[in-house]
């Protein structure tokens, strides 16, 4: 049957506040998503009153804030703190973006953070992303050919068949797209999702892959491909400016095109 | 816990190597279907009253009657691939989503049939 009733965990109680410090007086509230499964606790929202004048620009800065000085027990991932691992991606203000690249003055009143929607959490703001690293490797992200390479140097492209993989090959897989899609919550456990689909693309349009065909043989299904109804959250959350919701559209022509 | 591997479970059945019929189908009849809903609309404001009567004698007409026959199996069929496509996303028990899949087709086959009879019955010999 339809599930009308939510999962256990899933109704979210309210937290622990921490004010800021007495001197304090430009601060500004995050509300954040607290969550560690091996507790058997409902996942909480704790509030943090943070003292701006001694804070970074961005939400990534104000989150290692809190968990340097203000409650250690806060979980989530971060690396390269300028957009380029994807390590940060959560739900910041409603929506799925990278907390080192969103400003804090770019969110409305408390800064309300969650983990990427609709998947496992791990704890607090990490979610597991097994099932869509196993997807990115299911489209095979690499170069596959029959023809050898020639011996004396590397495969060569033109500067236009290049062009056309520059923008799906600056895809850092932070999951901001297919976890902001509808499709993607209902069935990610057979429609592969944005993402995965963006680095298919990727190599279906490379001009040195041999395996176009395959390729996209292997996407040809109503679950893997199909579920995509172009709502486009993926394009609108990309925090690189991509484009998956196209890249998508491109696949599903390639799909009429070999038929006619 | 499974001991499948997140691979395995993602490649699954493989692919089924279908979709694109669908995909096309739901966009070859949504642009007939814009033709088709304007002429059912604009030849609806057209006719001189609403009557019984002059209904009939509207869809007597060889036109009307064909274009109303391809209106219905078009409507029909996009509603099939349609609702195929919401089952699909929401329903997730197997059985259940099976059963209603099938219900689905037979419902719109009938549909389809059953237009079809009322629109050659009028264009055939209904009294006005």
């Amino acid at each position: 049957m339809a599930k009308f009733t939510l999962p256990a965990n899933s109704k979210v109680t309210r937290g622990r506040a921490f004010p800021a410090g007495s001197d304090a007086t430009n601060t500004r509230e995050f509300v954040v998503y607290r969550f560690d499964p091996a507790s058997g606790e409902n996942p909480r929202l704790d509030t943090y009153h943070v003292d701006m004048d001694r804070c970074g620009p961005m939400v990534l800065d104000a989150l290692i804030k809190i968990k340097n000085e203000i409650d250690p027990t806060l979980t989530f991932r971060r690396s390269c703190r300028e957009g380029i691992c994807g390590s940060c991606a959560m739900n910041i203000d409603g929506t799925n973006s990278l907390a080192c690249l969103k400003s804090i003055d770019d969110c409305n009143g408390a800064v309300k953070i969650y983990p990427l929607p609709h998947m496992s959490v791990v704890k607090d703001l990490v979610p597991d992303l097994t099932n869509f690293y196993a997807q990115y490797a299911s489209v095979k992200p690499w170069l596959e050919t029959q023809t050898p390479p020639p011996p004396d140097r590397e495969r060569l492209q033109s500067k236009e068949d290049q062009e056309k993989i520059n923008s799906p090959s600056a895809c850092i897989l932070c999951a901001c797209c297919s976890t902001a899609c509808p499709s993607y919550w209902w069935n990610s456990d057979r429609y592969l999702g944005p993402a995965a689909l963006l680095q298919a693309y990727r190599w279906i349009v490379d001009s040195r892959d041999e395996a176009t065909g395959e390729r996209l043989d292997a996407l040809e299904d109503p679950f893997r491909l199909y579920r995509c109804h172009t709502i486009l959250n993926c394009t609108s959350a990309c925090p690189k400016d991509l484009n998956p919701g196209r890249a998508i559209a491109e696949i599903k022509k390639l799909m009429t095109e070999r038929r006619h | 816990m499974s001991l499948v591997t997140p691979l395995n479970r993602v490649l699954g059945l493989g692919s089924a190597k279908e979709g694109v019929e669908h995909w096309w189908g739901q966009r070859l009849s949504a642009v007939a279907l814009v033709v088709l809903g304007l002429w059912f609309v604009l030849a609806l404001i057209r006719l001189e009253d609403m009557s019984y009567a002059s209904v009939v004698d509207w869809l007597q007409a060889p036109v009307a009657s064909i274009l109303m026959i391809l209106s219905l199996l078009t409507a029909i069929y996009h509603s099939k691939l349609g609702v195929q496509m919401v089952v699909e996303d929401y329903v997730h028990q197997p059985a259940l989503k099976v059963s209603t899949l099938v219900l689905s087709v037979f419902i719109h086959i009938a549909a389809a049939v059953a237009g079809v009879f009322a629109v050659l019955k009028i264009a055939l010999g209904a009294v006005g």
